[in-house]
């Protein structure tokens, strides 16, 4: 039996970047906010200090700064003909526990989204005609557009102290920027990070091919910097243990760096870890949530009443606890009807890994520290007569060169033996990766349920998800790593290896972290999980935040939009709290 | 409603991948060896005697795998030189052996290679297994262990073990060969806290310095070889003063 404790207006789900947004925001509102963590209390000191936190084997090898699947994973098949089987360890994609969440262990490369990606398919079909959708792709606007946005992605990064070189001010283009950006009010906070070695010789060649080089945006901080909170960043130091580590010097944008300072000293606030949300309780009528239940580490089950409830748990996390509430309709892929757990995606990526002669110290690096091109991404080119919707960014790199998963051989280089110490030898210090970081469209094929076999700790039947990349998808990152190709023929005296991601999805080899979909947002109840507000069509006091609401994905990292869209339904839930009720009727 | 016997904090405090404790133990493991031979320089501190997980026989297979696979050459010391089946060795005792962090609740049907890993047994359990089941291929075809073979004879049988063309009986060949590899890769190129990559071999071998911090002016040095002696998270090259690396 649940032990049922004093309420609370409004209850967190998870304490992530989301939380700690929206935390601070409401709070701000004068409203008593809860957050519920799964995992542990983390901070910069003591947990990621320096003299402890670059250890590759501890954090980045045996995954000890992410989640840990032993008490809950879920199941996994690229098809609905196969058996889903557990994910028994992490690989393809390393979501977090812990206060902070990813925000703690992401590099911090910090993207806003092209304008025209809010309104794929309008603009697809206006491009290229309605018949070159596929008809098994579920392609939907957002039902935000990148102008509703823009003052919310500049708030995240002025809290994060974004390192940039502004492309496009106010509809006037600007040298050395990403020229295909959508307009910005201002420039970004800080000046790019330091140019490397092998960032500028990725700059020089891509020139040379004929694209568009850039800094790309880096929440690692060029020079010190105190944000709009008054909380005081420190200057980036290049260690190169940004990627899958906490950062020791106050340098990368996460929670503990740019808002906990604050929020955590203000008395309508709390937060309490190790507790595992295991459902959304909702009142008779199914239309208004009365809080949640969670389990803490000794198996005791709590029920914290709330006024208010918002998922900000990791993209399948959310979606996982929906289904487990029996909130909104499950999607059914035979009808096609149903909305959560629909529109799940993810993102494509191959590289092409670059052996030179010149010394580019590779473990100089910052987890942001990149040149881009942005010219083969969303509508920034003319993909019609390639037969594929969607593109992505091109970018070397440079976080960092840790022996273990950092290196690169050439393709030919023995496996084992001698052969391979003379090829770790001779290419570690001189070789380099470009990558290349490509868009995935929903299908209707590709969801996720619960799963019928497996359970967790709790009880619980695991989260089920089904996906394969699909024709289009491989067309257009094959696309993009020719185009990688071309920028590692333009390097002197390089030879290159492209790596294509061929056949099916796996869930071994790690890819990325940027899963989505499953809560979409949008403006068709039939469509999505969520209003264009984020806030729930069925539950109008329950919320879902973060890359969960994502229609489809885009070609770049999805934090930056993930911020921003936080933001924006922080504004819509003032005006709720305020006067509560759906804010889109249909 | 069934709850693991541990929490997070004591699988946190596993010695396996806590540098302090993994350390403590190290010197704890070393102190007979090195009382019993007497003082030791640097690079030649004396490799711990008694396995913790691996039984002799065990120790012997894994040190003679890793040699082949990391030998030792002109470019420097190999996987033995550098720990590795002790490295290994402390892993395969602590929580990453007894696969603490995994899911490992049944059913347990076979998959597709997509859906990856799905056998009922640890890390610690597949080289217990696969180890006794090379051995038995190995005196079967050459009247010999694994370890007392040709360094020939034990490329072939590696070869055999990664192309999966011997059978073991309970671990699938490539699955042991393909864990064997990644642990001694990690036991070279780990940071020394661990016990692998004695005196910076791997590091050495590649020009990792190691956890340094700040590179601020290093970065735009373009070109140039970076030459501060190699760190550990529990110190420094004790022998880069001898080299005049410092």
């Amino acid at each position: 039996m649940a032990k049922r404790l004093p309420p609370v207006d409004v209850v967190l789900v998870g304490f992530g970047w989301t939380a700690a947004i929206i935390a601070q925001e409401l709070t701000e509102a004068g409203v008593q906010v809860l957050a519920l963590e799964r995992g542990e209390f983390r901070d910069t000191v003591p947990d990621f200090a320096t003299n402890t936190i670059q250890d590759e084997l501890r954090y980045a090898v045996r995954k000890q700064i992410f989640e840990s699947p032993e008490r809950e994973t879920l199941t996994f098949r690229n098809s609905a003909d196969q058996t889903a089987l557990p994910m028994r360890h992490l690989g393809s994609f390393l979501p977090a526990a812990g206060v902070g969440g990813a925000g703690v262990h992401w590099n911090g490369q910090c993207w806003r989204f092209l304008p025209s990606d809010f309104e794929i398919r309008s603009q697809v079909e206006q491009r290229y005609g309605k018949g070159f959708i596929p008809e098994d792709m579920n392609l939907q606007d957002w039902g935000v557009t990148y102008d509703d946005l823009e003052p919310h992605y500049d708030r995240f990064e002025y809290l994060c102290g974004v390192s940039g070189q502004a492309g496009n001010l106010g509809g006037v283009k600007q040298a050395g920027g990403n020229p295909f950006e959508g307009p910005r009010q201002r420039d970004y906070p800080l000046p790019p990070l330091k140019r490397s070695a092998s960032t500028t010789l990725f700059d020089k060649a891509a020139r040379e091919a004929g694209f568009d080089p850039f800094p790309c945006p880096a929440a690692n901080a060029s020079k010190p910097y105190r944000n709009p909170l008054g909380v005081q960043m420190g200057q980036c130091t290049y260690c190169g243990f940004c990627e899958w580590f906490g950062c020791g010097n106050y340098s990368k944008a996460s929670p503990q760096t740019t808002i906990l300072p604050v929020l955590l000293k203000k008395d309508n606030f709390s937060f309490r870890t190790r507790c595992n949300v295991t459902r959304v309780n909702t009142d008779s009528s199914g239309r208004q949530a009365t809080g949640v239940t969670y389990v803490d580490l000794d198996g005791n089950q709590f029920e914290q009443p709330a006024g208010m409830v918002v998922l900000c748990a990791f993209a399948q996390h959310n979606v996982h606890l929906l289904l487990l509430s029996k909130i909104g309709t499950p999607y059914d892929p035979r009808s096609g009807q149903g909305v959560v757990g629909r529109n799940y995606a993810y993102q494509i990526t191959s590289a092409v890994d670059v052996f030179q002669k010149e010394i580019l110290n590779p473990f100089m690096g910052a987890g942001a520290l990149g040149q881009g091109v942005d010219n083969f991404n969303g509508e920034n080119f003319d993909h019609g007569p390639l037969g594929f919707i969607g593109g992505g960014y091109i970018a070397l790199w440079n976080t960092g060169g840790r022996p273990i998963l950092q290196h690169q051989l050439p393709k030919d280089a023995p496996k084992w033996g001698s052969g391979w110490k003379q090829a770790m030898h001779d290419n570690y210090l001189t070789s380099a990766s470009i990558a290349t970081h490509g868009s995935v469209m929903s299908y209707r094929s590709n969801y996720l349920d619960l799963d019928p076999t497996w359970r967790d700790d709790y009880g619980n039947p695991l989260l089920r998800l089904t996906f394969d990349y699909q024709p289009n998808e491989h067309k257009m990152s094959d696309y993009l790593t020719d185009q990688a190709t071309k920028i590692a023929q333009a390097i002197p005296g390089a030879t290159h290896h492209a790596k294509k991601r061929e056949g099916h999805y796996s869930i071994v080899p790690y890819q990325t972290t940027h899963n989505t979909g499953g809560a979409a947002m949008g403006d068709d109840p039939r469509t999505s999980v969520v209003n264009r507000y984020l806030q729930s069509w069925d539950v109008p006091n329950l919320w879902v935040m973060g890359a969960s609401v994502f229609p489809q994905n885009a070609g770049y990292n999805p934090t930056g939009t993930v911020g921003a869209l936080t933001f924006w339904a922080a504004e819509a839930m003032k005006r709720y709290l305020k006067s509560p009720g759906p804010l889109v009727t249909t | 409603m069934s709850m693991p016997a541990d929490g997070p904090q004591s699988r946190a405090d596993d010695a396996s991948t806590d540098p302090a404790r993994r350390q403590f133990l190290t010197l704890a493991l070393v102190a007979p060896a090195a009382l019993a031979l007497g003082s030791c320089g640097s690079g030649t501190r004396a490799a711990p005697a008694v396995p913790v997980y691996f039984s002799n026989a065990e120790q012997g297979f894994v040190d003679a795998a890793t040699r082949r696979l990391i030998p030792a050459d002109a470019l420097g010391g190999g996987a033995h030189e550098a720990g590795v089946t002790h490295f290994i060795d402390l892993q395969l005792a602590g929580a990453y052996g007894r696969a603490e962090r995994w899911y490992m609740r049944g059913p347990w049907p076979t998959g597709t290679d997509q859906q990856g890993f799905q056998l009922k047994y640890t890390p610690a359990q597949i080289y217990r297994e696969a180890i006794a089941g090379v051995d038995a291929h190995c005196r079967q075809q050459y009247g010999k262990p694994f370890a007392q073979l040709t360094a020939d004879r034990q490329d072939a049988v590696l070869h055999a073990l990664e192309g999966g063309k011997i059978k073991l009986d309970k671990v699938p060949a490539k699955t042991f060969f393909a864990l064997l590899w990644q642990n001694t890769q990690e036991g070279f190129l780990a940071d020394p806290a661990y016990g692998g990559n004695r005196d910076f071999t791997g590091w050495k071998l590649i020009g990792f310095p190691g956890p340094r911090y700040n590179y601020v002016e290093e970065i735009e040095h373009f070109g140039q070889p970076y030459k501060q002696p190699f760190v550990s998270l529990v110190g420094r090259d004790p022998g880069a003063h001898e080299q005049g690396e410092a």
